[in-house]
């Protein structure tokens, strides 16, 4: 990760806003929020469900006033004039703003045209995107019917019309499958390789850990910590030794010998199998947990050392999972296992 | 992603705001038309919906009420048209719930656009429904024998105040559909408020004939005002038919063009005001 420009482009300081609900307690969305991001740059918003995420990226895209706090856009007042900021950003939200009576190419044509392209000109950008975004197929169908990872390039397309310096992605890959995922976490490679700053929400650590420059850890509407993705393992120490069991009968005996080498408690997985433990010199840790489980005939499936994720980060900190809010959303509890891999071979 | 997404920029045309706004109000009512053309449902509303209450109204009740002087086909008509233009004005509510839940109201709130041009196009769309309903229901109306008895320019000035009062409410629906946000209860409440609204009138019975507080709402409803406008403007009055002496019967075409007033002054900058300040949840 170089920064290649250190100019902050996008800066909110102390965002508040709070929703009084009829009958409820106000929820404070953004609670004092503060955010810096640099020219050129991936800054993902990595929380959970409920965090502010999305209500962040509604202030600083003008479609909601903050109650107080300030934001800025390449030094352009986000509050005061959002009509100057509008021609600037391109934003792709989470559920897909699209027209469902028009085709792909009308969608993206009628998005030109009110960027006040010229007929010629809109259409000739549509087709392009069309092009580049492979969506041929969609170009003349109604967007009705389209799967949700069609709807969802069709719709960053549009946030891309004006070739904008500066990108909203909310959850961009939410909801997707695997092969979609991919896809669209190749376009914003592509993006920021071109220079676009980019502000992205994420509940998927993977995805923060694959796209982002700089990370901010958000919850209850603040910022809770932030650095970028090694930084952030790295303020939770060591590495990990993990095993996982052939056999649930095992899981004392295994959780007695990780306590014995590891520096930490063990975490045992929920169906007993699978024992992590923290190690201060995880590869010596891992010789004589193997050697004692060989000498107490303990099966295994895999053993291993890993680095720490931004799950053990999170739970550090907030002292919850970032997937524990979502228990009822099952999409957002299986992070992007395949897609993580391909595009870590890509790197 | 063999092309580049950026490597050139289009700079937008810049032209004159009025420029903008007239584009930025074709390009969403052009959204609307093509959705019209899509959308079957509101197709067939608009001219099957019509042609089956002529004939209905014409044929089924024409031979029980009796209008003194007159034919009921006559009478009828311009309850017709009323009907239908007000029905026909809803689809804005509805709609503008609609783009609110789908979230297409963020995209273009996100876009340099005019504020209004939404709205423009979205209203816009329904004068086009209003227009094509109209067309379909003077025709069939022909054809089973109304006949307008009054001037062209009369007759063009009845067209204009039906359209123009629907065009009037549709900014109303507007505002209430973005208000409401919820495209379901829109159409239900829109029912529920626009059909006694529209039968307790003098639209298809002389008010006259109603039961006391029935005829007092009557004589009051501004859809009667606005059928009694038609009716004169298009010489479909029954000769020497007892008028009721409530100023708005008295003074329809006036009343009207004063109730589509009222509606765009209050209701166009509310709406606008409204649509700058809303988005998806």
């Amino acid at each position: 990760m170089i920064y290649l420009y250190c100019v902050t482009f996008i800066e909110a300081v102390e965002l508040r806003k709070t929703y009084t609900p009829k009958g409820a307690a106000p929820v404070h969305a953004l609670d004092g929020l503060d955010l810096v991001v640099p020219q050129g740059t991936v800054t993902a918003l990595l929380g959970p469900n409920g965090a502010g995420k999305t209500t962040t990226v509604k202030v600083l895209t003008t479609l909601i006033r903050p109650d107080s706090g300030s934001a800025t856009i390449d030094g352009v007042d986000v509050i005061a004039s959002p009509e100057r900021i509008r021609p600037m950003i391109g934003v792709s939200g989470q559920y897909a703003a699209v027209d469902e009576n028009l085709t792909g190419f009308e969608n993206l044509d009628m998005v030109g045209r009110l960027y006040h392209l010229g007929a010629k000109q809109s259409r000739e950008r549509a087709r392009e995107l069309i092009n580049i975004f492979d969506l041929t197929e969609a170009q003349n169908r109604p967007v009705k019917g389209f799967s949700g990872g069609m709807r969802r390039r069709i719709d960053l397309a549009g946030a891309l019309v004006m070739r904008p310096p500066v990108l909203f992605l909310d959850e961009p890959t939410t909801g997707l499958d695997p092969r979609s995922r991919i896809g669209m976490w190749e376009i914003i490679t592509t993006l920021v390789g071109e220079g676009t700053t980019v502000l992205l929400t994420t509940q998927y650590l993977e995805e923060a850990d694959q796209l982002a420059d700089s990370i901010s850890v958000i919850d209850d509407g603040k910022v809770i910590a932030k650095g970028t993705s090694d930084e952030l393992k790295a303020s939770i120490g060591g590495q990990r030794v993990e095993v996982s069991l052939v056999s649930t009968d095992d899981s004392a005996a295994a959780h007695e010998i990780l306590t014995r080498f590891g520096s930490t408690e063990p975490a045992v997985s929920i169906d007993g199998r699978g024992l992590t433990v923290n190690a201060e010199d995880a590869p010596a840790a891992l010789q004589l947990i193997l050697s004692e489980f060989a000498h107490r005939g303990i099966q295994l499936y895999d053993a291993g050392m890993r680095r720490p994720t931004l799950d053990d980060v999170f739970l550090k900190i907030t002292g919850h999972t970032a997937s524990a809010d979502d228990a009822t959303d099952s999409e957002s509890t299986s992070p992007p296992q395949k897609a993580t891999s391909a595009r870590k071979a890509q790197r | 992603m063999s092309t580049s997404v950026r490597e050139k920029t289009p700079y937008p045309t810049t032209s004159s705001p009025v420029v903008a706004w007239l584009n930025d109000g074709w390009i969403t009512t052009r959204r609307n038309l093509i959705k019209i053309k899509r959308v079957p449902d509101i197709l067939v509303f608009t001219t099957l919906q019509p042609i089956m209450f002529v004939l209905l109204f014409t044929y089924v009740y024409a031979g029980v009420i009796d209008i003194p002087g007159s034919s009921y086909k006559e009478f009828i008509m311009a309850g017709i048209f009323a009907q239908t233009v007000v029905f026909g004005s809803t689809y804005s509510g509805s709609a503008m719930a609609q783009d609110l839940k789908d979230g297409i109201i963020d995209r273009f709130r996100t876009l340099p656009m005019s504020p209004s041009a939404v709205l423009v196009g979205r209203t816009n769309g329904d004068l086009l429904i209003n227009s094509i309903s109209m067309i379909v229901m003077m025709s069939t109306g022909l054809i089973v024998g109304w006949r307008i008895k009054s001037s062209p320019l009369e007759a063009i000035a009845a067209i204009a105040l039906l359209l123009l009062f629907a065009y009037a409410l549709s900014w109303v629906m507007a505002f209430i559909g973005m208000s409401v946000r919820s495209p379901e209860v829109i159409n239900n409440v829109s029912f529920l408020v626009l059909f006694p609204l529209t039968f307790i009138s003098n639209a298809f019975v002389p008010a006259g004939t109603l039961p006391g507080p029935l005829r007092v709402f009557a004589e009051l409803n501004p859809v009667s005002a606005l059928v009694q406008a038609a009716r004169e403007l298009f010489g479909n009055t029954p000769p020497g038919s007892a008028q009721s002496d409530v100023w708005p019967q008295q003074h329809p075409v006036l009343a009207v063009l004063i109730g589509i007033i009222v509606m765009l002054v209050i209701f166009v900058p509310l709406a606008v005001r409204k649509f700058a300040s809303i988005s998806t949840r």
